[in-house]
């Protein structure tokens, strides 16, 4: 009676089978490894990428103990941090611009096993060490950038179409420009309308009778506006991390206006925050050359529409208060030389509208300088201010003369990055030092382990083999827990470990229930089998019952958790469905295997079944 | 070995009342304490900068006060945080000041008193995220709530829908009560404890519940006093098994898991202690003072129904 099909055995070697493949990865300790990637669309990583790097190791003299290349990039283990380090450098000065040189640990498991997608538990920051960002991104500061690029093409549009017109302003989110005669203003409406579809132009008359023309965004045009803004920062905060030579950073969209930032691993936290942090903007604006305003402006009279900034090195410059372009109007900033001279220089690439602007101010403004302004934190500063030799058309402009190799690539890589679509903030920091992830590992592996004894021992002394049987049906439970982590590779938190030993804890309850419906069973007199029989098959309904409120706990906190909380509820959930199976499925299977085969059976090793006698006068109801 | 050697129902439904009494107090307490003091909310909830170092020997609180008051930190407070090398900064949110800065700074000011000093953890919550998190936590509790009472509403019956959230409800209450008379610092994980608590807990009202179903099936003369004395009595030693294995998981965190599971561990320690009252003795008394009868529970058996009208 108490017999399972052979289906059901094999059910559960399978599933044991499959548990031990995938726990297996997680047995073998890290090594320190080189990871060589890249982060441009144009270069390939394959076996060529492998052999070079083979070779760069082998001729520096650098012992490796392996190399592979994945999806990911190139990975190659070393002996030791020290070699790391060593082999880190070599591979940097070979492979250079194109390619990201990051340290990294990787699992020594065999490669079969990672062949089979076998891998370790997937850590969380708080047990690896890293750093988490959560970045808000300014969409009011987007918005108001593109009003102001309105109205410095609404300006030019004016002039090319020699509108007459009083001025042109930004009021809040909206262009103004204010006129002296009715058929200028509705002239200008028309142009644009035409010009600009994402604007809508309304009249609207001053209290003083001024005539008026109010452009606004359109909401779908806004919306737009604000979608490219994340995705250009997050191209930003990508190029950014790959300079820190991260090996699996994270940075992805997290609601409507936040991104999210990871960098596992990452020792040296401040120079992250302070490259990922860098929220500035770039602007090219015209350098004030009137004679006497730049002395007059040191002695503190700064002219009326220019500020004071100070170039790199110290040297003051007077700007013009106007912006002739904003940093999102640059495509791309390289280093390079100028082809005639062979000085170094920057190669600037403009988009389309930047271009023409650009043509247009270079041509009036030949002999004159130009200012690239980078604001950080409300705080400016010149990065460089060249003069304009003559009209450049095209929107590829270079900059050259009085640079280094080394300044041209600073200034290159300062108006990349600073080409941030809209300000960010850092509205969430959480950094783990690498000794706490380490200590966090073992403190949560302690508690599940002692826990976990206790429960075992205490289990088998009540409840005999009966108790000894849920324990390895409880073993088989964390195995399968860990299998499925791995195998899933969800985030593993520090409360994700702790839920483990709760869930193992909660888990233990299907097994207490069913032995003690056991011994109730036995107590009223039923026969050993058809006791094993009733007291699993009641038990069902009931563990089924109180699993799913349990169950139901878990998935709220999945939904509205987030981080660590996430981390408890993943294992959670995860961890009440593989108990529902090993407690009563596993469990049963242990059972029917000790026992089933026996026809008579006389007695379950389940403790001892107390059975009340006849009631003895002065026998107290309890005893303990 | 056996714990539990009950000859006959324990009746637990003639203390009803005095039981009744001690939770209504403990609630009331609890509520009085939540109200007057309020929870401590931490970095998550709260919003600002927690600063975790540690340094190769005891630290020297005043000279790292010392260090600190020069940065004109606003309301600081420093202590030490699970070993005596190791130091807890906690700075309240400042306009225009970054968490990035912050924390630099704070660094750099104590490098240069004590080179040993390490940085093991920087948590900066901004005020909206921690508006947030304060308004997700409080939605994931609705949400459990509700999901535990619609299930159990469809799989017994309303009244020990009720009966169970009521009970389940007032250990969270008094979890919450404990966290706000000791000042215990409520944050992330302690939330995840206490909704995790409030659904294992609920495991024992489904047993108990499950058990009162049964007995009106069996015992079709007994009384529903008797009923439910005999659920308990027959569950108990079961109840104070499992919920000791649970404690003896959660208690190994608590000894084991160290600073940062500390919490956690004690607000499910408090849950699973109060949850074992709470299902056993709150929430069988209100579903008989809700009015519970064998007919609300025992349909009739379809089966049988069937039978009779195919046979005349």
């Amino acid at each position: 009676m108490n017999r399972y099909p052979v289906w059901k055995y094999i059910v559960i070697a399978v599933a044991v089978a499959i548990g031990l493949l995938y726990t297996l990865p997680n047995f073998f300790p890290e090594v320190p490894a080189v990871q060589v990637s890249t982060s441009k669309a144009t270069v390939k990583i394959d076996a060529a990428t492998l052999t070079s790097v083979e070779n760069a190791l082998r001729t520096a003299g650098v012992p490796f103990t392996g190399a592979l290349v994945d999806q990911t990039g190139v990975k190659v283990r070393l002996g030791d941090t020290d070699t790391q380090l060593k082999a880190r450098d070599v591979l940097q000065k070979q492979f250079g611009e194109d390619y990201i040189v990051a340290l990294n640990l990787i699992s020594s498991s065999p490669s079969w096993l990672t062949a089979l997608g076998a891998l370790p538990m997937y850590l969380g920051l708080d047990l690896r060490g890293g750093v988490h960002f959560l970045l808000q991104i300014d969409m009011k500061g987007a918005i108001d950038k593109a009003a102001d690029r309105y109205t410095t093409d609404i300006r030019s549009l004016m002039r090319e179409k020699k509108v007459q017109y009083g001025g042109v302003g930004r009021e809040g989110q909206n262009v103004v420009l204010r006129f002296r005669e009715a058929t200028e203003r509705t002239k200008a409406r028309v142009e644009i309308e035409k010009a600009f579809p994402d604007l809508v132009v309304r009249e609207q008359d001053a209290a003083g009778g001024e005539l008026r023309l109010v452009a606004a965004l359109k909401p779908e045009a806004a919306k737009r506006i604000q979608d490219g803004a994340v995705q250009q920062n997050i191209t930003i905060l990508r190029n950014r991390v790959n300079e820190l030579g991260v090996s699996e950073p994270i940075v992805q969209q997290q609601g409507a206006d936040r991104i999210v930032v990871q960098l596992p691993g990452v020792q040296d936290t401040a120079r992250a925050k302070d490259i990922l942090g860098r929220t500035a903007t770039l602007e090219i604006r015209m350098v004030n050359e009137d004679p006497g305003a730049l002395e007059a402006a040191m002695a503190g009279q700064v002219p009326f529409g220019s500020d004071l900034f100070a170039e790199r090195g110290g040297t003051p410059v007077l700007v013009r208060r106007q912006v002739v372009l904003t940093g999102d109007r640059i495509n791309d900033a390289q280093p390079g030389f100028d082809q005639r001279t062979n000085e170094p220089a920057v190669h600037v690439n403009l988009d389309g509208t930047g271009g023409r602007i650009f043509k247009e101010v270079t041509r009036e403004n030949v002999g004159k300088r130009m200012a690239i302004v980078l604001v950080e934190k409300g705080k400016a500063e010149v990065i460089t201010a060249p003069v304009i030799r003559e009209e450049i058309g095209g929107g590829r402009v270079q900059i050259s003369g009085r640079m280094s190799t080394r300044e041209a690539n600073d200034v290159a890589l300062l108006m990349r990055a600073g080409a941030l679509a809209a300000p960010m903030e850092i509205v969430e920091e959480r950094t783990v030092g690498p000794s706490l992830g380490k200590e966090n590992i073992d403190r949560g592996f302690n508690s599940v382990l002692y826990g976990f004894v206790v429960l075992g021992l205490f289990m088998c002394g009540y409840y005999m083999l009966m108790g000894l049987v849920s324990t390895v049906a409880l073993i088989v439970n964390v195995l399968l827990l860990v299998a499925l982590l791995s195998m899933l590779q969800a985030t593993l938190t520090l409360p994700g470990i702790a839920a483990i030993a709760l869930t193992l804890g909660m888990a233990i309850d299907a097994n207490v229930l069913i032995n003690e419906r056991i011994r109730e069973e036995l107590r009223w007199g039923a026969t050993p089998h058809a006791a094993l029989q009733a007291g699993y098959d009641r038990a069902w309904a009931t563990i089924f019952d109180s699993n799913i409120t349990t169950l139901i706990a878990g998935i709220a906190l999945l939904i509205f958790g987030s981080g660590p909380v996430r981390g408890f509820a993943v294992v959670h959930c995860l961890g009440i469905m593989t108990s529902m199976f090993s407690a009563v499925f596993v469990s049963r299977g242990i059972v029917n295997l000790i026992y089933g085969g026996r026809k008579k059976l006389d007695k379950i090793s389940i403790g001892q079944v107390w059975k009340p006698g006849p009631a003895a006068p002065g026998t107290p109801a309890k005893q303990p | 070995m056996e714990f539990f050697r009950i000859r006959r129902n324990i009746p637990f439904m003639r203390y009803a009342l005095v039981f009744n009494v001690i939770s209504v107090v403990t609630f009331l307490l609890a509520v009085f304490f939540l109200a007057t003091r309020g929870l401590n909310f931490g970095v998550d909830f709260r919003g600002g900068t927690v600063i975790e170092v540690a340094y190769n020997h005891p630290v020297d609180f005043g000279a790292l006060r010392g260090g600190l008051d020069k940065l004109n930190l606003g309301e600081y407070s420093a202590q030490a945080f699970g070993s005596s090398d190791t130091a807890l900064i906690r700075m309240p949110l400042r306009e225009g000041v970054s968490s990035a800065q912050l924390s630099e700074q704070v660094m750099a000011q104590l490098r240069s008193n004590d080179a040993s000093v390490t940085l093991k953890r920087v948590e900066f919550v901004g005020p909206q995220v921690g508006r947030e998190l304060y308004e997700s936590g409080a939605l994931a509790l609705l949400l459990v709530i509700a999901g535990i009472m619609s299930y159990l509403a469809l799989r017994f019956e309303w009244r020990f829908a009720v009966a169970a959230i009521i009970a389940n409800l007032h250990d969270v209450i008094i979890i919450l009560g404990f966290f706000a008379f000791f000042q215990w610092e409520f944050g992330l994980p302690v939330l995840a404890a206490t909704l995790a608590i409030l659904g294992y807990s609920v495991n024992e009202s489904v047993i108990i519940a499950d058990r009162i179903r049964e007995n009106f099936r069996k015992m079709r003369k007994a009384s529903v006093t008797e009923v439910i004395d005999n659920a308990i009595t027959s569950t108990i030693s079961r109840t104070i098994i499992t919920h000791g294995s649970t404690l003896m998981m959660v208690l190994s965190i608590f000894f084991f898991g160290g600073e940062t599971l500390h919490y956690f561990s004690l607000a499910l320690t408090i849950g699973i202690l109060f949850g074992i009252y709470s299902s056993v003795l709150v929430m069988a008394p209100l579903v008989r003072w809700l009015g519970v009868s064998r007919e609300d529970l025992v349909k009739p058996d379809s089966k049988a129904m069937t039978g009779e009208k195919i046979l005349p």
